[in-house]
């Protein structure tokens, strides 16, 4: 499958329709910079996209866009931190293997002597309900977008 | 010459404090100015003097940190190497719950007042669709009081710091299962400067990131559990407060 970003870059993705469990008790943060381009990866985020470090530092946060990701959560996401507030949301992310794991993501702006630097964003382990009332809300967004 | 106050976060257990006595000692000899240490049964009496400008150094956890260097002015100075903070969640041994995800609304929780351990349990339960709205909070003082409620049945399941787990005897730890640990590892206690000591702060920085080359600074990390301490630069405190910050409620 063909996937294009919102600056026009595109690339070949496999998709595998198997879910990777998010880890008990971990926490998965990343930086970026203002452009959501990644500054900073830590172990678990390493663990659960399947890309190593060098592969995430200096490549935009979207290379874990899934296809089933509707363009409008992502929208809201930046609004909202733009705007200089702290975002929450569900995210079904992409796996450099092609299978996916769910997360419950913030982000929040980096204020640094009063001038936004990038953000950080920190995932946790979403809980089940959560992730199917999600799987059901982003289909129908994404019928509604094609409709 | 004016006394400058130090204290610890109340979240230690009593046998590491003696390792604190002796640390201000070596401070004081140091840096050549006097200190006391001021030790604090409890959150809310240490948060009192904290706003009465009464504390000027300070070994806090993370979410303490965050408030001290935002509302306070105080400068985070360093950070003891190699360790972390990490919560655990426990359960007495007779318990029916396997893991947080079978946790049911109204479990009962014993917790103490310690911020960044009842945040991070709080948040390793919401996969368990558990939040402040649907379990049952009973504050404790002590880890071991927590430990007490499980095993007297009058809460299911406890938080715990992890090193205060691991330091419970072994009557009482062998009487508990963990159900999830937390591996977070950037989430650690920190030595901060309040504003009255700021010109203590290049010499005593010194000082501590030489301590474990000296025979004598060496006991005194010894004695209070640790290899050595690490700069906090301030890009550290600032990351420490953006993550506490996505953390929060
Ligand atoms: C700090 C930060 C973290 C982000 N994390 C993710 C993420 O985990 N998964 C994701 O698909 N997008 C994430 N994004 C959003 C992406 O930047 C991007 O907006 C999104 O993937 C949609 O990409 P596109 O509109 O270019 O196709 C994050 C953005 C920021 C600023």
């Amino acid at each position: 499958m063909f996937i294009t970003y919102h600056d026009g870059a595109s690339r070949e993705i496999t998709i595998v329709d198997r879910e990777v469990p998010y880890p008990d008790g971990k926490l998965i943060v990343s930086r970026t910079d203002i452009s959501g381009v990644i500054t900073h990866a830590n172990q678990a985020f390493v663990e659960m996209s399947g890309y190593s470090l060098d592969e995430l530092i200096g490549t935009n946060h979207y290379i874990l866009r899934h296809p089933d990701m509707p363009a409008a959560a992502f929208g809201d996401l930046w609004d909202t931190i733009k705007s200089g507030k702290k975002w929450h949301g569900y995210v079904k992310n992409l796996r450099k293997d092609g299978a996916y794991y769910w997360v419950k993501a913030t982000v929040i702006p980096n204020i640094r002597n009063g001038e936004l630097t990038g953000y950080t964003s920190v995932r946790r382990k979403p809980s089940r309900s959560k992730v199917v009332a999600c799987t059901l809300l982003y289909a129908q967004m994404n019928m509604d977008v094609q409709s | 010459m004016e006394t400058y106050t130090l204290s610890v976060s109340p979240d230690f257990a009593p046998e590491y404090l003696s390792g604190w006595f002796i640390f201000n000692t070596w401070l004081q000899k140091s840096l050549e100015t006097p200190f006391h240490l001021e030790i604090y049964d409890d959150f809310e009496a240490q948060r009192r003097d904290i706003q009465l400008d009464k504390i000027d150094l300070i070994y806090a956890n993370s979410y303490d940190a965050a408030m001290l260097v935002r509302e306070k002015g105080f400068q985070a100075v360093a950070r003891p190497a190699h360790v972390s903070d990490e919560t655990v969640i426990a359960v007495a041994n007779s318990s029916n719950f396997d893991s947080v995800d079978d946790l049911v609304p109204w479990c009962r929780v014993a917790s103490t007042h310690d911020p960044d351990v009842h945040m991070m349990g709080m948040i390793m339960l919401e996969s368990a669709d558990l939040d402040s709205s649907n379990v049952v909070v009973t504050s404790a003082q002590t880890y071991v009081l927590v430990a007490k409620y499980l095993l007297n049945g009058d809460a299911d399941v406890g938080f715990f710091l992890k090193d205060s787990f691991q330091d419970l005897s072994d009557l009482i730890r062998s009487q508990m299962r963990v159900l999830v640990e937390s591996q977070i590892g950037v989430i650690h206690h920190t030595l901060l400067a309040g504003p009255k000591v700021q010109h203590l702060v290049p010499e005593m920085l010194d000082r501590l990131l030489l301590m474990q080359n000296t025979t004598k600074g060496k006991d005194v990390l010894d004695s209070m559990q640790m290899t050595g301490w690490l700069k906090m630069e301030g890009e550290d405190t600032d990351f420490m407060i953006d993550l506490i910050d996505t953390l929060m409620e």
